[in-house]
Parts: structure tokens; C-alpha cells; sequence
């Protein structure tokens, strides 16, 4: 089990995590990371329709023909995220209203197909919807990492509006880190994002660096003793 | 190559087979959620409503006595817009209707304007907007309450010279960093009152 799942889970959150590996996904990504909400509201809707539509071409893997897939990727992602926004908007129409505008920025996002081609097509369709779950909550985990970034910058808060998702009760998570906070335009608007992803790329750049620099030292030591 | 011995006929059999499914699935999850979606959105332009015009004012069936007036320049609005006619025992008592501020920091503010049958504002919404997020949006009720303060001012409360934001020697705060939103909002506003009142008559004319 953990053979098969290890790689995949590692893969999706870090090391073929995909806006920060694969750079895939970054015209809804950079569009709506203004603040910490709105990331987690992408990443929400994102995740739903990554598994689904990994689950559903994992399945249909072996009648899809070869010469014809990525239209028909195409067809079944369009179709899936229509689905889920018609269905939200008749039976949950609250959170309709919160999502609503996330959804169709979805199709845009070359991830899902991304992932359908080189994942879901060719392996089985447990393993395809864990890759769908897991390269979901990396996404999700950069989307937040830089609306939480930019919205400090931006405006000096953290989770600001957190009721417009959680609800009333949520009105208090709201963490105002800087009191009378001038505000950081340029954070909020689009060169902050590419400015702010760029940031987050490069730490995770560094901290592969670091790590692979620690082992090479960790083989020259036990070489040495060996030799020694 | 002959197009009955290579691939490209099964191919495109194939893909129009799964294009017939994608479609079926789609148009049978819109009808099945159609209605639902219409009770909604009905709910919603309801509460909208109501936030403005309070429920027990009215007795009418709000979301039918409607007029449809056409695109108007003074409203800011190109295509049709609905005035929903808010009425006690047949006696007018408000109108609500929907005016663009067309010269937002980012574009049209939409607005949703309820105003009393004495000319004194219901109250104001942002239905919708592309103001930057964090200083133009606070004229979002869920985000601050600056548009709250619009209830119960009229063309003579303030003066009407008064309807400018305070940098332009008005009486309308403006948000830290963001005038442009503020001066464009209350300008639509105060033109939706200087309608209303050319117009009031016609606004609740009966249904024929």
C-alpha cells in the first residue's frame, strides 16, 4: 500500500507539487490570492474537481482513444465543473454564493487536465484519485500560503472575512497583525502575486538545496568512516 | 489512406460518443436543478429586497408588481431594469431598483436602491463590483458599514451640493487610500434621486 501511496501523497504536496513544480494552474492561482479566504475557496473547488475528474478518467481510461484524449479530457473537466456548479447552485446554494464565482475560473485551470494526462490515463482508479486529492491540497496549501502573504502585506490581516466561509462565528479568526495598517497596494494587485509566488518558489527551491546538501554530507561522513 | 481502413473514423465515432454523453449529462442535471436554481435566485432577490424595504411595511406580492424600465442614462443602466414596487393595502410605500455607478475605480458598480415613497433613501447595495479588494470593496455591507449610512438621507438631507465625499467638500467619508469608489457610488446614488423625483408618479403606475 504505502508503495503505491507514498510517492503519490509526497509528489502531490511537495515534490511535483503543481504551482510550484509543474507551474501549472497559475491564471485562476494569481487571479484570486488576494487574501487567505479567497485561496482557500479556490483550493476548495479545485480539490473537488481534481478528484473527480482524476476518478473519472481513471475509469474510462481504457475506452478513451488514444489519438482522441485530450479532447476528451477536455470534454469530461467542462462537463464535470458545469455539473458541480449547476448542483451547488440548486442544493447548496449558500455556499453557491461564496464559491460561485470560483468555479467556472476552474476550467481554466491546466492542472486538472494536467493531471488527467499524466496520472489518471494510465494507473488505476485509487491511485488516481489520491494523486487527484493530494496534488488538490498542495495547490490548496500554495493558494493559501500566498493569500495569507499578500493579505498581510497588502492590508496587515490574516483571514479576514473568514465569515464569509465559515460563517458568523467565524467573525473573531480574523487576526489584524498590524493595527492601523496603511495598506501595500501593489501586494494585492497582480504584480504582488507574481512577485509573491516567485518568493515561494524560491524557498521551497532552497529548502530542496539545503536537504540535498545535508545528504551528500551525511554520505561523505559514513564514507569516510568506511574508508577510515 | 482511405478513411475507412485508417484510425480517424472509429477515433471520431469515439469522441462524438463521448460528446453526446458529456452533453446528455450536462443538460440533464440542468433540468433536473433548473427550478431549484429560479426558487434560489428568487429567495435571494427576496432578501435583497428586504434588507432594503422592511417586510412588514409591504403586503404586496413584491417580485411581480414590477415595472420594466428601459435602458436609462441617468440610472447608468443599458439593459432592462426591473422596479420592484413595494406597496401597504395599494398605498405606495417604496421602490427599489437597480442604478450603475459607471465610473468605479475598476469599472461598473452596480447598486440595488431602495427609495420611500417620501424620497428618503431605503437604503443602498452593492450587487456587484470590481473595486480592489482590501480599499474599494468596503462598499460591500459584508466587508464595512459605510453603505449603511445611506438609509433615510434624502436630496435635502444633505443639501445637494452636500452628495460629494468630503475630499470633494462633501459630506461622505471616503476610505483610506480609495476616493475614486466612494465619489463614484454617491454620485449614483444622488442621481438615482434626482430621478426618482422627475419620475416618482410613473415609477408606481399600476401594471396594465
Amino acid at each position: 500500500m504505502n508503495e503505491v501511496y507514498g510517492p503519490i501523497i509526497r509528489d502531490g504536496l511537495w515534490k511535483n507539487n503543481p504551482a510550484l513544480v509543474q507551474l501549472l494552474g497559475l491564471c485562476p492561482l494569481l487571479a484570486v490570492t488576494n487574501t487567505t479566504i479567497n485561496g482557500l475557496g479556490l483550493g476548495l473547488a479545485t480539490i473537488l474537481t481534481l478528484v473527480a475528474s482524476n476518478g473519472l478518467v481513471s475509469l474510462l481510461r481504457k475506452q478513451i482513444p488514444d489519438e482522441a484524449r485530450l479532447p476528451v479530457f477536455v470534454m469530461i473537466i467542462a462537463s464535470i465543473v458545469t455539473i458541480i456548479e449547476l448542483s451547488m447552485n440548486a442544493w447548496f446554494h449558500e455556499l453557491y454564493l461564496i464559491l460561485g464565482i470560483f468555479i467556472p475560473l476552474i476550467v481554466t485551470n491546466c492542472a486538472i487536465t494536467g493531471r488527467a494526462e499524466a496520472f489518471a490515463a494510465r494507473n488505476p482508479i485509487g491511485p488516481s484519485i489520491v494523486d487527484g486529492l493530494m496534488m488538490g491540497l498542495g495547490f490548496t496549501a500554495v493558494l493559501v500560503v500566498l493569500g495569507a502573504t499578500r493579505e498581510l502585506i497588502g492590508q496587515g490581516t490574516i483571514l479576514a472575512e473568514a465569515h464569509l466561509m465559515f460563517g458568523e462565528a467565524a467573525r473573531n479568526l480574523t487576526i489584524v497583525v498590524f493595527e492601523d495598517y496603511r495598506g501595500f497596494l501593489m501586494a494585492l494587485l497582480p504584480p504582488g502575486a507574481f512577485i509573491g509566488l516567485g518568493l515561494i518558489v524560491a524557498l521551497k527551491n532552497v529548502i530542496d538545496a539545503r536537504q540535498t546538501t545535508t545528504q551528500v554530507k551525511t554520505i561523505d561522513a559514513i564514507a569516510e568512516q568506511v574508508a577510515g | 489512406m482511405n478513411i475507412f481502413t485508417s484510425k480517424i473514423l472509429p477515433v471520431g465515432l469515439m469522441l462524438a460518443a463521448f460528446a453526446v454523453v458529456a452533453t446528455s449529462l450536462v443538460t440533464l442535471t440542468e433540468e433536473n436543478t433548473r427550478d431549484k436554481i429560479i426558487e434560489n435566485e428568487r429567495q435571494t432577490l427576496l432578501a435583497a429586497i428586504n434588507a432594503l424595504v422592511n417586510v412588514n411595511d409591504y403586503n404586496n406580492d413584491i417580485l411581480t408588481d414590477t415595472i420594466i424600465l428601459a435602458s436609462t442614462e441617468q440610472l447608468g443602466t443599458k439593459e432592462e431594469n426591473t422596479v420592484y414596487r413595494a406597496r401597504m393595502d395599494k398605498t405606495p410605500i417604496a421602490v427599489v431598483f437597480t442604478a450603475i455607478a459607471p465610473n468605479g475605480y475598476n469599472g461598473q458598480i452596480k447598486l440595488l436602491v431602495g427609495i420611500n415613497f417620501d424620497g428618503n433613501l431605503a437604503g443602498v447595495r452593492v450587487i456587484n463590483h470590481k473595486e480592489t479588494p482590501g480599499l474599494g470593496d468596503k462598499i460591500n455591507v459584508k466587508k464595512a458599514d459605510w453603505i449603511l449610512k445611506f438609509k433615510g438621507l434624502s436630496l435635502k438631507n444633505p443639501d445637494g451640493s452636500k452628495w460629494k465625499v468630503k475630499k470633494d467638500g462633501g459630506d461622505f467619508d471616503q476610505f483610506t487610500g480609495a476616493t475614486i469608489t466612494p465619489r463614484a457610488v454617491v454620485t449614483a446614488v444622488k442621481k438615482a434621486l434626482q430621478y426618482y423625483e422627475k419620475n416618482r408618479d410613473a415609477l408606481y403606475k399600476e401594471a396594465e
